[in-house]
């Protein structure tokens, strides 16, 4: 069942769920950054409602630089600032930044250590319609194997406001993962929030499995986790937010209760969160994983219910992916 | 601040100078770049001994100027000048390219924190030295004493990213931002006009709305009176394209795109050092 302690939205499995998108969450988390520290400094490359950096850029115009398309510069602009000791925000959609300007947040933000924080909007399949070019599948490998990089992947819009603002004192340089789409709000505002703090969101007294999820698709797995119960399966659910530091202690300890994991990203596979808590299972407490993501294949247009069931990401692949790994 | 007769000798005789370390810190590392240190020279020494306001028994002084270098691999000459200038021991220079040592390859922070920024994949270096104006610009407006300096080399104004800085740069008036571009004609794989025709230089940054001078880049008076010019333009951001000569100051090295890449050999140490000690055997060498 829920974990209580977490004080998670209670109305999680109804029918009416809010939904918010993660996104919104930045864009709030960044106004209130932003009216706490003088030092926080917003730059967009041309997409400054639809990352809901304008919420920043509306308040504070004077701290808000508009790049144009030209995430590269935006990059190293953001470095420089960052080296006159801003703390500055870039965001675009996640496919062109950390996409196309990754070699700039390598070389000019992280082997600079300077702490510019990343949002990357738009993130996942779930973009939809725009199709394959638009939706960023590959960002997390990208950023969390960079040294000094901070990956962050809210689950919703109110973890996406309190991973934001915690982001700014952190003094490294911070990749934020959000999504477009309208997202069930699973957490409140009383759920507490550390970076590098993985959650058991759903609770078993023997789990069998333990389902790590990271970002929206949080939802999938705990709805899963309750169709499960009903069969008679008992899991865990992890809310993995931070991809890096990965929380390892809280990551072995979940292998060793449930002694199987199945991790649910939206993101390939290869080089994404699932990667990562293998890498951290294998040397410390090597369990079987199954691993649901995208399976080395670009996107394509469609709703985002659509694209999630056509790749396997949906609630009946990691009910089937419970099945098998209780079969390995 | 005009150069004096007395200064101009003196800062001829430290370019000199500077030139002798590089090769000799070149051939000691047994690999480097020979032609782009050796060709901005002469400007790295008036920055360091006449231009910058800095101070560099206080690297971190908050009120210093900038200097950005956006080609990390002409390192050898921004070592060499800030060795020269007190940063760290001249005897350091000796460790260039050495394991452990604070004078990588290409510069890094983490290991000299003295440098403002890591440095080395070109075409990004104009966009950190932007950020850096805007900063200054955010916090003081047109009251900005500071002055923010971005050296490029020509090979990079092929890169986009540089192009995307001088746009930004051109739309926010940047008046505390001054770029240099060695304008050598040379890269590694040949002349510039050869591998991506660059002309007219002058006139793209024109269409972004900088203010352009065009210099001898080996001429102290008209370095110095450029910097001094950058300094007063109020209303935009100055380039100042400087022509020089790649592997200037030894005469078997100059404009020959070869010496983009590799150090002198024991052999070729010595033929260049004896040049730049006789003054390309205009006096004679003490250590003939």
């Amino acid at each position: 069942m829920l974990n209580a302690k977490l004080k998670l939205n209670t109305k999680i499995f109804d029918k009416n769920i809010e939904q918010i998108p993660i996104r919104q969450g930045f864009g709030e988390g960044l106004l209130e950054a932003g009216t706490k520290n003088i030092k926080v400094i917003g730059l967009c490359a041309d997409l400054t409602e639809s990352t809901k950096m304008n919420l920043f850029s509306e308040e504070f115009p004077n701290r808000f630089i508009q790049m144009g398309v030209a995430e590269q510069n935006m990059a190293s602009v953001a470095s420089g600032l960052a080296a006159m000791g801003k703390i500055p925000f870039i965001s675009s959609y996640a496919m062109f930044s950390p996409g196309r300007n990754w070699e700039q947040i390598r070389t000019t933000i992280c082997y600079n250590d300077r702490p510019v924080k990343i949002a990357g909007s738009h993130a996942g399949i779930s973009v939809g319609p725009d199709g394959g070019t638009h939706q960023a599948i590959e960002d997390i490998a990208i950023t969390r194997v960079i040294p000094r990089m901070i990956v962050i992947s809210p689950c919703d819009s109110i973890e996406a406001k309190k991973a934001t603002e915690a982001s700014v004192d952190t003094g490294t340089p911070v990749y934020i993962r959000l999504a477009r789409e309208k997202t069930p709000v699973m957490t409140t505002e009383a759920t507490p929030f550390e970076i590098g703090k993985a959650q058991i969101y759903w609770q078993s007294v023997k789990p069998q499995v333990g389902i790590i999820a990271t970002g929206a698709l949080l939802y999938k797995a705990l709805e899963a986790a309750k169709k499960l119960k009903e069969d008679g399966i008992d899991v865990d659910v992890m809310n993995l937010s931070t991809i890096k530091p990965l929380d390892e202690k809280a990551l072995i300890a979940l292998a060793k209760e449930t002694g199987r994991i199945v991790t649910v990203e939206e993101h390939q596979i290869y080089g994404g969160m699932g990667s990562a808590v293998a890498e951290c299972l294998a040397k410390n407490y090597p369990v079987p994983i199954e691993f649901i993501g995208v399976d080395d294949q670009f996107g394509q247009s469609g709703t985002p219910e659509e694209l999630i069931e056509h790749y396997g990401m949906g609630t009946k692949s990691i009910i089937k992916a419970v099945n098998k790994i209780l079969k390995r | 601040m005009e150069l004096t007769d007395e200064k101009i000798v003196e800062l001829k005789e430290k370019a000199n100078n500077i030139r002798i370390s590089i090769i000799d810190v070149l051939e000691d590392a047994g690999s480097g770049h020979t032609a782009g240190p050796l060709g901005m020279a002469d400007i790295f020494t008036v920055l360091f001994f006449h231009t910058l306001v800095h101070n560099p028994k206080k690297p971190d002084w908050s009120e210093r100027d900038r200097l950005v270098l956006s080609n990390g691999h002409i390192c050898p000459v921004l070592y060499t000048s800030m060795a020269y200038a007190g940063y760290f021991p001249i005897e350091e220079l000796r460790t260039l390219r050495k394991f452990g040592s604070r004078l990588q390859g290409h510069p890094h922070r983490d290991f000299l924190p003295a440098l403002e920024t890591s440095s080395g994949p070109l075409g990004s270096g104009l966009s950190q030295a932007v950020g850096i104006a805007l900063s200054d610009k955010i916090d003081h407006g047109l009251t900005s004493k500071r002055h923010i300096y971005a050296l490029l080399s020509d090979g990079e104004l092929e890169c986009g990213q540089t192009w995307e800085a001088a746009m930004l740069a051109g739309k926010e008036k940047l008046h505390n931002l001054t770029a240099v571009v060695d304008r050598n004609n040379i890269q590694i794989d040949g002349y510039t006009e050869n591998v991506m025709p660059l002309e007219s230089v002058s006139d793209k940054w024109r269409a972004w709305n900088w203010h352009v001078i065009e210099i001898d880049g080996h001429n102290m008076e008209e370095i110095a009176d450029a910097f001094e010019t950058a300094r007063a333009i109020f209303e935009k951001p100055t380039v100042i394209i400087a022509h020089t000569i790649p592997g200037k100051g030894v005469k078997e090295f100059e404009h020959d795109y070869r010496w983009h890449g590799k150090p002198p050999n024991k052999k070729e140490e010595i033929m260049a050092l004896n040049e730049l000690r006789t003054l390309g055997g205009k006096i004679r060498s003490e250590h003939e």
